[in-house]
């Protein structure tokens, strides 16, 4: 993900080898957070990003008016990162290990370079013999003109109908 | 150990399990209390059929014809709003054959409707089908064996309303005793009324329900739990360490306690910090103005700077800390948990403020926070260390006894309350 980025200036949505592209790209991420390269992860995202997790239930919601889970800007995002290196994240201490599965990679929209995609998500987290499980569809923007790529956002719409794991301590 | 309590291999009635030596200055429970399924029973049949126990706010059923459906005290419930405004809470099954007549969480109606055999009913239950002649008779058109069940008893203060399982209960105002002071210190922060803000977060936790009810007014946890949320305000410059005199660790009777100090952190009603800009300085300032007309320089500011953390015996939360939480939560086994949380605000709080609210809660208070998440993770921790009861039986609860003086918030008076409460309750004494 670097040499490629000159390829989407112009890019329309259905041009062949993007879906490609930008697959790679996520699983890249998924492959960071697999393996705990959280900060590596976080320089994923472009300054001023956003990351979300509204409320179940409610995917259109405005952070501005429901309570998400998850409503960071850059500055939040940034802290949440640094909390989850320090041992005193205790929910992730001893650290939990995850799976982030991804699949349905969508393109719906390309901008001005920034490409529009959904995915759906499972998201396998265990710890001391506990598995949860969070599953649903990421929404992303993605600017391509960046290099490399960089995330403007990342929402995170959950599929259960509540928090059954009853946390959310690592980024799914 | 040199401590006279009973063996823990021994058999304990639950009166056994709370020991209070206040000569030696202990306080035991048993963590029998919080793994037994035996005790669960008791505590559904003493305590959870027994006590006032929270339903709602009545905004959430503004209009007239609103409905939310909720679990509470292991019934499915409907509270709800009649063409009239009345408001009502109806026991969600169908009189006919049981299934649960309203299926939505939530919604706007004009009449219920079962859907497995259309027995319908008007928003104040009454029956409302109407069979042909010969299907049923004067019973079940306006002898009331048709309609849906009013809980037993439904009362409200200050828009908090609350169900009791028990027709024979003293009534909610008697109940919450000197809380009410306390919901008024809530109640009173807008000008014109109260309200949840967007729905709720509703999540499993795999420990005992006394658990929550304990960690949600110990502040003794506060620093080695919660440093990483300290260290977050610190970052973004949101810490404050000056303040208003607090009034400290409060018994307000039947179990119900508080703990009162002042606040770290910012308060959208009424405590700025730094972080939130200049821009919100004169808003925030504005708002602790009006406080102080409306309540008085004391009163005042005691809505606008201190925070409060209190536990309504058995299992609601209502903190006014940084966003205020209510917060219940029913046992689903002796190991696990189903929480509900509301954010509550001022119903015509400005949009940037409202905005810092639901920022400061979902930060602080909500599942993927700084904060929450490691207190579920010492509550999951403490249920799992259990498993060790039958060589290390006892959970010392005993902070502050010793004490000369009011106790001190770090202290674990409240749980005592709490403890108290339970054990009297569970000898069917209260």
């Amino acid at each position: 993900m670097n040499a490629d980025v000159n390829l989407s200036q112009g890019l329309a949505k259905d041009d062949p080898g993007l879906r490609a592209k930008v697959e790679d790209f996520l699983y890249l991420e998924a492959d960071l957070l697999d393996e705990w390269r959280i900060e590596e992860w976080f320089a994923l995202f472009a300054e001023g990003a956003t990351y979300e997790i509204p409320p179940t239930g409610e995917d259109d919601a405005d952070p501005a008016t429901s309570l998400f889970y998850i409503a960071d800007d850059y500055v939040r995002l940034r802290e949440r990162v640094v909390r989850l290196t320090k041992k005193e994240a205790h929910s992730e201490f001893p650290r939990s290990r995850q799976r982030h599965m991804i699949s349905n990679v969508r393109i719906t929209a390309m901008v001005a370079g920034v490409a529009e995609v959904t995915c759906n998500f499972i998201t396998y987290r265990a710890k001391r013999g506990v598995v949860d499980t969070y599953y649903g569809k990421h929404h992303y923007r993605i600017d391509c003109t960046a290099s490399p790529w960089k995330i403007k956002s990342k929402r995170s719409v959950l599929g259960m109908d509540m928090l059954y794991p009853g946390k959310l301590t690592i980024i799914i | 150990m040199d401590i006279t309590v009973p063996n823990p291999g021994l058999p304990l009635t639950s009166s056994d399990m709370v020991v209070e030596d206040r000569q030696r200055h202990l306080f035991r429970v048993a963590r029998r209390a919080f793994t037994d399924e035996e005790v669960l029973e008791q505590e559904r049949r003493q305590i959870f059929d027994r006590c006032w126990l929270y339903l709602g706010h009545g905004s959430e059923i503004r209009n007239n014809c609103d409905f939310v459906t909720r679990a509470v005290g292991g019934r499915e419930l409907i509270f709800n709003r009649d063409r009239g405004g009345a408001v009502h809470a109806f026991l969600n099954t169908c009189p006919h054959r049981g299934a649960m007549v309203v299926r939505e969480k939530k919604g706007n109606a004009l009449s219920f409707r079962c859907f497995y055999h259309g027995w319908s009913f008007n928003v104040n239950g009454r029956f409302a089908s109407r069979f042909e002649e010969g299907n049923y008779g004067k019973e079940h058109y306006g002898g009331g064996c048709a309609d849906l069940a009013h809980v037993p008893r439904l009362e409200s203060y200050r828009d908090f309303w609350f169900v009791n399982f028990d027709r024979n209960a003293v009534s909610l105002s008697d109940y919450l005793a000197d809380a009410k002071e306390y919901i008024d210190l809530v109640a009173d922060q807008g000008e014109a009324e109260m309200e949840i803000v967007g729905s709720g977060q509703q999540y499993i936790i795999n420990a005992n329900w006394k658990l929550l009810a304990e960690n949600s007014i110990d502040a003794f946890h506060g620093f080695p739990v919660h440093s990483t949320y300290f260290d977050y305000l610190q970052n973004i410059g949101s810490l404050r360490s000056d303040g208003f005199n607090a009034k400290g660790m409060t018994s307000l009777g039947n179990g119900h306690a508080v703990i009162e100090y002042a606040s770290p952190w910012g308060r959208p009603i009424a405590r700025w910090v730094p972080s939130w800009g200049e821009e919100k300085r004169d808003l925030v300032e504005r708002i602790r103005q009006g406080l102080i007309q409306r309540f008085g320089e004391e009163r005042g500011l005691r809505i606008a700077e201190t925070s409060r953390n209190m536990v309504i015996f058995p299992n609601l939360v209502i903190n006014d800390i940084m966003a205020i939480t209510v917060r219940t939560f029913f046992p689903d086994a002796a190991n696990r948990m189903t929480v509900s949380a509301w954010a509550l605000g001022a119903r015509d709080e400005d949009h940037e403020l409202r905005k810092l609210r639901l920022f400061n809660f979902l930060e602080f208070l909500g599942p993927g926070g700084f904060a929450t998440p490691d207190d579920q993770e010492a509550l999951e921790n403490c249920q799992r260390g259990y498993r060790n009861q039958r060589e290390v039986g006892w959970n010392d609860i005993s902070k502050g006894m010793p004490r000369q003086g009011p106790p001190k918030n770090d202290d674990e008076e409240q749980m005592r309350c709490f403890w108290r409460q339970w054990r009297q309750r569970m000898a069917g004494a209260a």
